[in-house]
């Protein structure tokens, strides 16, 4: 469905994204993970047209998008969320929502059926007639999920809408995110609670310093040595290794 | 939209309507006219600038737009007044979407934005003063010839009526806006761009739209001037007095909302006139107690006149349920 050739994305001297290609299925949950700093965002911006990579394509179901603009983009069928959110603090949430819900319904009426439907859906029930500057960090980020649900996307991509949660919270929204894609959206998602990504993804890609440095199932991913170097440092590896075998 | 959208424009207009079956003194008629431009001219700016959250203060630049072609298309080129008016609108629009294209285009907002739209109104507003056809300082003088079909009345109240229908139907257009996808996609630009734009809102296009509707109205406002007052010339049609008007009256009475110009512009004309009556002939007395309520608004009522009403509504509302 998604599919990102040899991206690069350059800010002055500072590669960001280099050479990274990744490939998303339909159907499924993929995962981004990396440490701070990796270019984990700054891919995402490539993917959904906030910014425009210096080299390589992005395609979305088999047609260059590289130089689309985010609202067109967002027209084909792809959805971000923000990691750090960012609601129409002025309105109240299901007048947020609504601005979503209107990209596939011109009647209002329509677009604040759709929006209430969203809301329900996310958990915002209760909530939908507050003002979004009222809600809790849970509240913004199932906010975030809503809104780029109610345009209907194929395909959602998913900064790290768990971090800043509590475990509880955490449990509380695994499920709607697994019951988003069993109605059939593709979700491309970066997120550092490991609990989330094991339980959720079928595919994980790890990104390091700009590049995909490993890809595969969730639990090899996670005892690839390259892996465990990136976030822990070079030797890290071994170490665990010796460690593992002395225990 | 429902009924129950427009019935409280629709009343407010008819009681306005039946005011001079009451008050017949020219003086007050004459405030009321000049009011109401002042409101149409705050309507068009609230539409971008209240709803859209992009800050002009070059309003004049559609204002006098507005106004100059009204007087210019039927003295120098003979065209009936009542279709230099419309034309004058749509120049108005027209200007609107080019200074629209040319700075949303390039990415400009907030301070950036408002500072190239005062620059663009400073600019008509030297080139009018300088060029022949417009009557260079000396201005235009539309001649008295008062025909109905003239766009010039015997008495002030078919004026007074002619102003207020054209604020009503601002006033429906506006509540359309606020309950319309165009609506809904302009309120996110303001609150949040990048934003709007990743839930598949062309945030250019919708800008370019509120700036065209905006600058139609406000150079209608311009249009309905120099048809009252039969004169303009480069310091009232694209002075800067317009620009600050119209900011000052949706800011007093009520940013983004439907009423909130023509509330802000009667309060602020209306107490400006009582001080004038009161404190006799010191001059510039109204523009000291238009500074004071704008302070008083920022500091005080943020969501304007509007919005102190609507909060206290909720505070005794909510005391009854207490």
């Amino acid at each position: 469905m998604l599919e990102v050739r040899n991206a690069t994305k350059r800010f002055g001297g500072l590669v960001a994204v280099n050479q990274a290609s990744l490939t998303v299925e339909a159907g499924s949950i993929t995962g981004l993970i990396g440490p701070n700093g990796a270019g984990k965002t700054t891919l995402f911006t490539l993917i959904s047209g906030f910014e425009k990579p210096s080299e390589g394509r992005v395609l979305f179901e088999g047609e260059d998008i590289s130089r689309d603009e985010p609202h067109v983009r967002a027209r084909r069928g792809i959805a971000r969320t923000f990691q750090i959110v960012q609601p129409f603090a002025g309105l109240s949430v299901l007048e947020n929502i609504a601005v979503g819900a209107h990209l596939r319904h011109a009647k209002r009426s329509d677009a604040l059926a759709r929006a209430e439907s969203v809301g329900q859906r996310v958990g915002l029930g209760p909530e939908l007639d507050k003002s979004a500057s009222s809600l809790t960090v849970a509240g913004r980020k199932r906010l975030e999920l809503a809104r780029a649900l109610a345009t209907e996307p194929k395909l959602l991509l998913l900064d790290e809408v768990l971090a800043g949660l509590n475990p509880s919270e955490i449990r509380d929204i695994i499920p709607v995110i697994r019951a988003i894609r069993d109605e059939g959206v593709t979700i491309l998602m970066i997120e550092h609670v490991m609990q989330a990504v094991m339980n959720l993804c079928e595919q994980v890609y790890v990104l390091a310093q700009g590049r995909i440095i490993a890809e595969g199932a969730p639990a090899g991913v996670c005892d690839d040595s390259k892996v465990i170097e990136a976030y822990l440092g070079a030797g890290a590896a071994d170490r665990l290794k010796r460690e593992k075998v002395h225990a | 939209m429902t009924f129950r959208d427009i019935a409280s424009i629709i009343v407010l207009i008819a009681l306005l309507a039946s005011v001079p079956a009451f008050i017949a003194a020219n003086t007050v008629l004459n405030f009321l006219v000049f009011t109401l431009i002042i409101a149409l001219a705050a309507q068009g700016w609230n539409i971008l600038g209240g709803f859209g959250g992009q800050f002009s203060f070059g309003h004049a630049a559609f204002f006098g737009t507005g106004a100059y072609a009204a007087a210019l298309l039927q003295v120098r080129l003979g065209i009936n007044p009542w279709i230099a008016f419309a034309i004058g609108t749509v120049a108005g629009a027209a200007v609107g979407w080019v200074i629209g294209y040319l700075s949303f285009r390039s990415g400009l907002r907030g301070s950036y934005f408002a500072l190239v739209t005062l620059a663009f109104a400073e600019v008509l507003r030297i080139l009018a003063n300088a060029a022949t056809f417009t009557g260079g300082a000396a201005g235009v003088l539309i001649k008295l010839d008062v025909r109905p079909g003239n766009f010039q009345f015997e008495s002030r109240g078919a004026f007074f009526w002619i102003a207020l229908a054209l604020v009503g139907a601002v006033l429906l257009l506006t509540r359309w806006i606020e309950r319309s996808r165009f609506g809904a996609q302009l309120v996110a630009v303001r609150e949040n761009e990048a934003a709007a734009k990743a839930l598949g809102v062309d945030t250019l296009r919708v800008k370019l739209g509120a700036i065209t509707v905006s600058g139609a109205v406000t150079a209608a406002a311009g249009g309905l001037y120099a048809q009252y007052f039969l004169y303009v010339d480069a310091n009232i049609a694209y002075g800067t007095w317009i620009s600050v008007e119209a900011i000052l009256a949706p800011i007093v009475g009520g940013l983004g909302t439907v009423f909130g110009p023509l509330v802000g512009a009667v309060a602020l004309h209306g107490l400006g006139e009582i001080t004038k009556l009161a404190a006799g002939s010191v001059p510039g007395i109204d523009l000291m107690v238009f500074g004071g309520l704008l302070v008083a608004a920022v500091a005080f009522a943020p969501a304007g006149i509007l919005g102190l009403l609507r909060r206290s509504a909720r505070s005794r509302g909510g005391a009854r349920h207490a």
